[in-house]
């Protein structure tokens, strides 16, 4: 079983490779990382503590910690989704940490086996059976970062490269002939 | 669906907070709601199966919100997504 003491150090290590901070607040920093730990502990992987999770890998991958979203959270925010990293001005006490809008796409959120959410949100709702549908049959594409070469397997394209950190625009799918 | 009821001095409206049990923002709500002495009713939706999940679901998509927590329903009208602390005060009259 992961303890807090190493999911506190993974993160540590993570923020400090990436140019973040986390919480500044030590009370708000163990809550978060009592729920990653609680995350890992009953869905196998840390998602995000302030995200419904559907417990399927496949469903959840962009909301495991760090999240899809984190790096153009912190970028236009200065803080993630949760709250866990910061910028240095929030760390810093500079900007007030505030709560921030959800950039995961809705349909993202509803799961494949929410019948009635399908007669509220039609489009969105068969736009997510259609994705997860092709996912499902490994439909997913290969896609390649110009600038550093980093190569992922997935439905669309990081928002950000995690290695280079290549805005989404300079990500080019790999065809295979 | 099961709702656990927080008792406060102030029952003047009726509030029902969607919220998840690992989720910061979503404790900010109940300490902010607890330390005002709102009364409100609670639903931490990732301790619940598949059925309550889609009630919760269709309940905050019927009303026009977005899929996140907390979400918190005011009067059975006004829905508030995230802790808007302003708008809190606002509605409820705080």
């Amino acid at each position: 079983m992961t303890t807090l003491e190493e999911v506190r150090q993974r993160v540590e290590s993570d923020a400090k490779s990436n140019g973040y901070y986390l919480n500044p607040d030590p009370e708000v920093l163990r809550h978060l990382l009592e729920g990653l730990r609680k995350n890992e502990e009953r869905y196998d992987y840390p998602s995000c503590p302030c995200r419904l999770a559907f417990e399927s890998f496949e469903l959840d991958r962009d909301i495991i910690c760090p999240c899809d979203y984190r790096d153009p959270d912190v970028d236009e925010y200065g803080s993630c989704y949760c709250s866990l990293f910061v910028s240095k001005d929030v760390f810093e006490g500079k900007i007030p940490l505030k709560p921030i809008p959800e950039r995961r796409p809705n349909e993202k959120q509803i799961g494949p086996h929410i019948k009635s959410a399908k007669a509220f949100t039609k489009t969105t709702a068969v736009k997510a059976t259609a994705s997860i549908r092709k996912s499902s049959e490994r439909g997913m594409k290969l896609f390649y970062c110009r600038q550093c070469g980093y190569v992922c397997f997935r439905e669309e394209p990081p928002y950000l490269c995690p290695i280079c950190k290549a805005k989404r625009e300079l990500f080019a799918e790999v065809t295979i002939s | 669906m099961q709702t656990i009821t927080v008792p406060g001095k102030n029952s003047k409206h009726r509030v029902l907070l969607y919220a998840l049990s690992t989720c910061i923002w979503c404790k900010r709500v109940k300490s902010f709601l607890r330390e005002n002495g709102i009364e409100y009713d609670f639903f931490d939706v990732d301790l619940h199966g598949e059925k309550e999940r889609e009630e919760v679901t269709a309940d905050i998509l019927r009303r026009g919100g977005r899929l996140s927590y907390p979400t918190i329903i005011i009067d059975g009208e006004m829905l508030i997504t995230g802790f808007k602390e302003d708008k809190l005060r606002e509605v409820l009259e705080i």
